[in-house]
């Protein structure tokens, strides 16, 4: 092999780079997220599968039905009415941003902006 | 059927993965293969790096497109021609960095009859930069999945590339270059007759995968939306050898991440290798100082000494003087007369 310095080298910081989340998380302190279910109701406003992976989009189309096409139906949980609302929607039973929502978005890694505008529920403990 | 192979393929790979996941083999598909590929990757990386450096390189390549180091009153062109270590590096930096050979690309063409005229052909080297940045980012980003905590550049690429805000969760900005620079790269090879002419399956393979990587990629965070609280534990899981999948993850998971185990386990074998091999060209990294240097060629039999002209003509002299050809030093003159003609000469 020609200039083996170099080369080796090159492929040293080669595989550090390929091989970066798994020296990066050698520490082993990896938090998988507990959202904390502060309600007695058992269902959410969709299967859980479904809120899992697409309560954005629910949000968004609540926000959009509600804001642009006026609509203020609201949806029924088990019988019960519920406003199609952030605040006092999913922020109803859900009662705490930083147990529920952050639990899971400081673990993926997303700040949703929404609370710029929106109120975020007090914090009881 | 150069296009159409390559296309089936792509497809194929993706109906495995889709209905292979839903017949029970996720922990193939999210686990085995993933592992297997990235093994592939990075010993076949080495193994290609290491088969080139084998290779000697018994000359510098000069490149013509800059003018060598010279007479003093010539100005030297430092950077496509350097003949120093530091005008080297700057011709790599620039190289792997912003893709400098690809901007000096010309293309011929024939007009008024016969007519010849080179015009310059900036298209590949703006889509590949649009494509390769696109695909940095994206990989970086995709560190968010694969540790926790995070690394501190997630959040700031996160945010510059979410930036317009459009939908939820947003748009990427890099996702759409991602996937214009792939259109007009591919564009690029069905419609200029040449370049079409040239290309084979092996260059429409990876621009198809890639193209099926990022659209699935997309159709997952817009559309048809995952779970990624549990894509990332297995994401993290497999960084740090427990790997686990929670639950039923959407198939257009599996059939993204077989996509990318596919990519990773065909690169080294692949045009794709100019990643490495974009640090081992020759007429990239050897600075052109062949008139300052004597580089002497590796497979050179060392018992073969250095036989000057000098040494030759001292060994040829008589034959040589016999045929005619004129000669250096000419014949020794005769013993005994040889010390008066050296005080004459003085
Ligand atoms: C009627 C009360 C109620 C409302 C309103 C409600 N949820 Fe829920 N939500 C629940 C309950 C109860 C669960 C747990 C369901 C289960 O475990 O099956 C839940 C679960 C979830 C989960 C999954 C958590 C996990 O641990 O996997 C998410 C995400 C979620 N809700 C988001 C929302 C969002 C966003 C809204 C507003 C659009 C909302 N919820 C509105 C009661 C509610
Ligand atoms: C089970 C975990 C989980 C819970 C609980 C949860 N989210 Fe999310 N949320 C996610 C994930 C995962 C994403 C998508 C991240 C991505 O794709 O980048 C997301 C994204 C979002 C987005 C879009 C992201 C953006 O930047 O615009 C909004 C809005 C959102 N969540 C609102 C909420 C609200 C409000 C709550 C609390 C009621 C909540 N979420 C609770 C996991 C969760
Ligand atoms: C620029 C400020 C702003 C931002 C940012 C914002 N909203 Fe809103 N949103 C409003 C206003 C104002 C209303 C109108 C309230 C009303 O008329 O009831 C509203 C209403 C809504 C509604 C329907 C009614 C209600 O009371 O909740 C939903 C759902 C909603 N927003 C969701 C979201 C989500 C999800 C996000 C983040 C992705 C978001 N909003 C970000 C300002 C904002």
């Amino acid at each position: 092999m020609y200039d083996k310095g170099k080369v080796l080298t090159g492929l040293a910081i080669f595989v550090i780079i390929v091989t970066f989340p798994i020296w990066y998380n050698a520490s082993g302190s990896e938090h998988y997220p507990n959202p904390k279910i502060l309600t007695k109701v058992k269902d959410c406003v969709m299967p859980l599968a479904y809120m899992r992976s697409s309560h954005m989009k629910l949000l968004v189309d609540w926000r959009d039905e509600v804001l642009r096409d006026g609509n203020r139906t609201k949806v029924t949980v088990d019988g019960v009415k519920y406003q199609r609302s952030l605040q006092d929607g999913c922020m109803y039973c859900h009662k705490s941003k930083t147990k529920f929502c952050d639990e899971c978005h400081k673990y993926v890694g997303t700040e949703p902006y929404c609370w710029d505008c929106h109120f975020v529920p007090k914090e009881t403990d | 059927m150069k296009i159409l192979y390559p296309f089936v393929a792509v497809i194929g790979l993706m109906l495995i993965a889709y209905f292979g996941a839903q017949a029970g083999l996720e922990s193939l598909f999210g686990i085995v293969i993933p592992y297997l590929a990235i093994t592939i990757f990075i010993v076949g990386f080495i193994r290609k790096v290491v088969y080139w450096a084998k290779s000697p390189v018994p000359f510098r390549i000069p490149t013509t497109c800059g003018q060598a180091n010279s007479l003093p009153w010539i100005k030297q062109n430092k950077i496509e021609c350097p003949s120093t270590t530091s005008g080297v590096l700057k011709r790599m930096f620039l190289e792997v960095v912003l893709f400098r050979s690809l901007f000096r690309n010309t293309q011929a063409d024939i007009y008024d009859g016969p007519k010849l005229r080179y015009g310059s052909s900036k298209y590949l080297w703006l889509f590949a930069l649009m494509f390769h940045y696109s695909f940095l980012v994206i990989i970086m980003r995709h560190m968010r999945l694969f540790t926790d905590p995070m690394p501190f550049f997630v959040p700031i690429l996160d945010f510059f590339d979410g930036f317009l805000q459009i939908g939820t969760p947003p748009l990427y900005i890099s996702d759409l270059i991602i996937l214009l620079g792939l259109l007009l790269l591919f564009s690029r090879r069905i419609f200029l007759p040449k370049i079409k002419y040239m290309s084979l399956p092996a260059d429409y393979f990876p621009l198809f995968l890639i193209f099926a990587i990022a659209s699935t990629g997309c159709t997952m965070r817009f559309w048809d939306r995952v779970d990624v609280v549990n894509i990332k534990h297995l994401a993290v899981g497999l960084a740090s050898f427990h790997p686990v999948i929670i639950g039923k993850l959407n198939p257009l998971f599996y059939v993204h991440i077989f996509l990318v185990s596919t990519l990773l386990a065909y690169f080294p074998f692949s045009k794709l290798m100019h990643m490495g091999g974009i640090f081992m060209s020759p007429t990239r990294n050897l600075a052109n100082n062949s008139r300052m240097v004597r580089h002497i060629n590796p497979w050179n039999d060392p018992a073969l000494k250095p036989h000057s002209y000098a040494d030759y003509e001292d060994e040829f002299r008589e034959v040589m003087v016999e045929a005619n050809l004129p000669v250096d030093k000419g014949l020794p003159v005769k013993e005994e007369e040889a010390p008066a003609e050296d005080t004459a000469a003085e």
